[in-house]
C-alpha cells in the first residue's frame, strides 16, 4: 500500500507553524517514514506531482501569490489544514485590516521611515513583484479549509495528534483543554 | 536574442523571493536580481499599540528566529524606561536573556547547517535532488540526523526554560525578565539523559566543526572559490573587542581589516547607516553612510562577526577562531562559503556560553526588573543568527507606539546575496547553452550561504522550490524547467 502524502506550503505567516512541526523532534524521524511528501518547502517539488491526501498551510492570504497558491492546494488536496492564527484568522499581518491602507503601509516603511534615503520616492513596483490585496484574508475566506489548529504557533504535540489521528483514518479531534491560543 | 531566467520561488524573510536572470545573445550573464516579493507592514500597523506589547508582537515577523526580535524589541523598550541600554539590567535579568539568545542562535545555526546545507555537502551541488534534502539525510544519515533534531531541541528548551514557550515566548519584558531559572530546569539541561545535556552539545559542536574541516579539505574549490568577493563587515562587539551576541558597540571593517567604524554606540546608529529603496524588491538596500548606497554596502552574520571580532571569549571556540583566522593571515575573510565554517565555530560558543551560564547562581534568584525615569524613544540592537539586527521605536505619553523602524539581519545582506547570485551565474550558468539543475541549486547554494532568514524555515525541513522560466527578448515563454523535470 502506498504512503499517505503529505504537502505543506507557508503564505503570509512567519514560519513558526512549520517550526513548531519541527518541534515534534525525534518524530520527525518517524513522520518521514509514515508519509511521502509532494509540494512542500521539504522538497524540491515546485508544482503538484500527484493528488494529496493531506494539505497543511501556514498563513493568510496577503497577496495574489498566496491566493494562487492556496487554491492549488485546494484542488489537489483531499484533506486541508488551517495551521495557526495567521491561516485561521489572518493573524498578526491582519493587523493592518481596516486600519492601515496598504499605500499607507508602504509609505511608512520606503519613504518615512528614519534610517530610508529615497530622495525620488520610489515604492517597490515592479512587474517581478506579486501584488499586495486590500486586506489580509483568513484562509477560509478563499477556498474551504476541513481542519483548523490554533495557536500562535500551535503545539507540536497538537501537530503530531492531529497527523497521527488523520494517518490512522479518524478524525482530527484534540482535547479541548490541548488548544492554547497564544 | 537574449533570455531572461527566472528562478522562482526562493523564499526568503517574511515569505518568499525570486531570482532573474537575463542573459545575451551568447547566453552571456546580463544582469542578475534577487526580489523580495512579499511585504506586511509591521511599521505602520503596530503605530496605535502599546509599547510594552512590542517584545511579543514584532517577533511575530519570524518564527525561526522570534527571540532575536523579542529581544531587541525588549532592548529598545529598556531604553525607553529607563532600565539603560545593556548595561543597567539586573544580573539575573540580562543572564536569562543571554541564555535564551545562545539558545536561539544554538538552534538557529544547527537547523540552517545541518537541515539545510549540509545537504548539499553531502549530496554535492549537482547531486540527486530526491534525495538532496533533509529526508534523505535522515534516511541516509541517520546518525547525523539524529544529531541535529537533537542539537536542535535542546536549543530550543533552553529558550523555553527561558523565554517560557519555544516559539513566540514572553521572558523578556521591558526593563528585565520575567521569570528565574528554577533547580530542575538548570539540572535537566546540565546533566540531563544521554543526549540531552549540555556536555554532550559541546561534544557534538566540536564533532559538527571536524565534518566541516575535512570537507573542506577534500573540495577547497568549492568552499573557497564559490561566490568569494571583498566586501566591508559590520557587527555588533563586546567593547573590549570580543564577539558578543547580545550588547556591544558596532564596528565596521574594510575588506583589508582596517577599522571604518569603531565603538559607536548602538543608540547612534541612525548617524551611520542608511537604507536606499529600490523599486525591483520589497528589501532595502542599506549601507554606511559615509560611503554612499554605491560603495557603503556590507556583509552581516557570522562571517562578518569572525572578522570584525578581536577574539571570542569561550575558550574552545577561541582555538577554532584562532585556525579560522589562521586560514587567511589574520586578514578579513572574504569567502561566501566560509559562512558555514563561521557558523559551525558560532555553535561551539553558544554551546560553552550555555554551561557556563547554566552554572550561574544568578539565575536561580535576584532581582528581575529595573525601573528608571521614562523616556519616548530608544533603539535596540542584537547580533541575530544572521547578523546586526536594528529595532527602534518612539512612543507617545498615552504609551502608544508612534514610529517603529526594523532593519532586519537579512535586510543587511540584500546585496551580498544578489552579488553572491550573480557570481553563481556567471561561475555556473552564464555563456552555457543548456540549464541543468545542478547550476539552479548552485544559485541556491549562493543564496544560501547567508542563511536568508525564513527562507530558513522554507529549507528548515528542505530546500528552495526553484521553477526557471525561459524567455526570448520580446519575454516571450519559450521554456519553463523546473526541478521536477529531472
Amino acid at each position: 500500500m502506498s504512503k499517505p502524502i503529505v504537502a505543506t506550503t507557508a503564505l503570509a505567516g512567519c514560519f513558526g507553524c512549520h517550526m513548531s512541526l519541527l518541534d515534534i523532534d525525534d518524530r520527525i524521524l518517524q513522520l518521514v517514514e509514515l508519509v511521502d511528501f509532494n509540494k512542500s518547502p521539504i522538497d524540491d517539488i515546485k508544482t503538484f506531482t500527484k493528488k494529496c491526501d493531506i494539505g497543511i498551510i501556514e498563513g493568510g492570504v496577503a497577496n495574489t501569490e498566496n491566493y494562487k497558491v492556496l487554491k492549488e492546494f485546494r484542488k489537489n488536496c483531499k484533506i486541508l489544514i488551517s495551521l495557526g492564527e495567521c491561516a485561521i484568522m489572518g493573524g498578526l499581518p491582519a493587523m493592518r485590516n481596516g486600519k492601515d491602507s496598504i499605500e499607507s503601509c508602504l509609505k511608512e516603511a520606503y519613504q518615512d521611515s528614519p534610517s530610508t534615503i529615497n530622495k525620488n520616492n520610489i515604492l517597490p513596483n515592479d512587474e517581478e513583484l506579486p501584488m499586495i490585496l486590500d486586506k489580509v484574508y483568513p484562509c477560509h475566506e478563499v477556498v474551504k479549509i476541513d481542519y483548523f489548529l490554533p495557536g500562535c504557533p500551535p503545539r507540536a504535540d497538537l501537530i503530531w495528534d492531529a497527523l497521527v489521528a488523520l494517518l490512522n483514518g479518524k478524525e482530527i479531534d484534540p482535547e479541548y483543554k490541548t488548544y492554547k491560543f497564544d | 536574442m537574449g533570455k531572461k531566467i527566472t528562478i522562482e520561488p526562493v523564499t526568503r524573510v517574511e515569505g518568499h523571493g525570486k531570482v532573474t536572470i537575463y542573459l545575451d545573445d551568447n547566453n552571456n550573464f546580463k544582469q542578475s536580481r534577487l526580489h523580495i516579493v512579499e511585504f506586511r507592514g509591521f511599521e505602520k500597523f503596530i503605530q496605535g499599540r502599546p509599547y510594552w506589547e512590542a517584545p511579543v508582537t514584532v517577533q511575530r515577523l519570524c518564527g525561526i528566529c522570534p527571540v532575536s526580535h523579542h529581544l531587541a524589541a525588549a532592548k529598545a523598550m529598556d531604553v525607553i524606561v529607563g532600565a539603560g541600554t545593556g548595561d543597567g539590567l539586573t544580573p539575573t535579568a540580562e543572564k536569562m536573556r543571554r541564555l535564551m539568545h545562545f539558545g536561539q542562535v544554538f538552534q538557529s545555526h544547527v537547523l540552517h547547517f545541518f537541515h539545510l546545507a549540509s545537504p548539499d555537502l553531502l549530496f554535492g551541488i549537482d547531486g540527486d535532488p530526491a534525495i538532496r534534502n533533509v529526508i534523505g539525510i535522515a534516511k541516509m544519515h541517520k546518525e547525523l540526523a539524529v544529531q541535529a533534531v537533537m542539537m536542535r531541541k535542546f536549543g530550543q528548551e533552553v529558550i523555553k526554560v527561558t523565554a517560557g514557550k519555544k516559539i513566540h515566548g514572553t521572558g523578556a519584558i521591558p526593563g528585565g525578565i520575567n521569570k528565574h531559572l528554577s533547580t530542575k530546569e538548570k539540572l535537566n539541561l546540565l546533566i540531563g539523559q544521554d543526549p540531552m545535556n549540555i556536555d554532550k552539545m559541546i561534544e557534538w559542536s566540536l564533532s559538527g566543526l571536524e565534518f566541516f574541516k575535512n570537507y573542506h579539505k577534500d573540495h577547497k574549490d568549492i568552499i573557497d572559490n564559490f561566490a568569494a568577493y571583498p566586501s566591508k563587515h559590520l557587527s555588533m562587539v563586546r567593547k573590549d573587542g570580543a564577539l558578543d551576541l547580545y550588547h556591544g558597540v558596532l564596528r565596521a571593517i574594510d575588506s583589508e581589516g582596517n577599522k571604518i567604524l569603531d565603538d559607536v554606540d548602538t543608540q547612534d546608529y541612525l548617524e551611520h547607516i542608511a537604507e536606499e529603496v529600490r523599486s525591483w524588491s520589497y528589501m532595502k538596500f542599506p549601507y554606511l553612510r559615509k560611503y554612499g548606497p554605491k560603495d557603503g554596502w556590507y556583509r552581516v552574520g557570522p562571517l562578518a562577526r569572525l572578522n570584525t571580532a578581536d577574539f571570542i571569549p569561550s575558550p574552545l571556540a577561541q582555538k577554532e577562531f584562532e585556525l579560522f583566522k589562521a586560514y587567511t593571515n589574520g586578514k578579513p575573510n572574504n569567502m561566501s562559503m566560509h559562512y558555514h565554517w563561521a557558523r559551525l565555530i558560532e555553535i561551539l560558543h553558544c554551546a560553552e556560553m550555555m554551561k557556563e551560564l547554566l552554572n550561574d547562581p544568578d539565575l536561580l534568584k535576584g532581582e528581575l526588573v529595573t525601573k528608571g525615569k521614562k523616556g519616548n524613544e530608544g533603539v535596540g540592537v542584537l547580533e541575530a543568527p544572521r547578523g546586526t539586527l536594528f529595532h527602534h521605536y518612539k512612543i507617545n505619553e498615552d504609551d502608544q507606539i508612534t514610529m517603529a523602524n526594523l532593519i532586519v539581519s537579512t535586510t543587511n545582506n540584500n546585496i551580498p546575496m544578489n552579488l553572491a547570485v550573480e557570481s553563481a551565474v556567471k561561475q555556473f550558468i552564464s555563456g552555457k547553452n543548456e540549464i541543468t539543475e545542478g547550476m539552479l541549486n548552485a544559485v541556491e547554494v549562493g543564496i544560501r550561504a547567508y542563511d536568508p532568514c525564513l527562507s530558513c524555515a522554507t529549507h528548515a525541513i528542505g530546500k528552495l522550490p526553484l521553477q526557471i522560466k525561459l524567455y526570448d527578448s520580446k519575454n516571450n515563454l519559450l521554456d519553463i524547467k523546473t526541478k521536477n523535470d529531472e
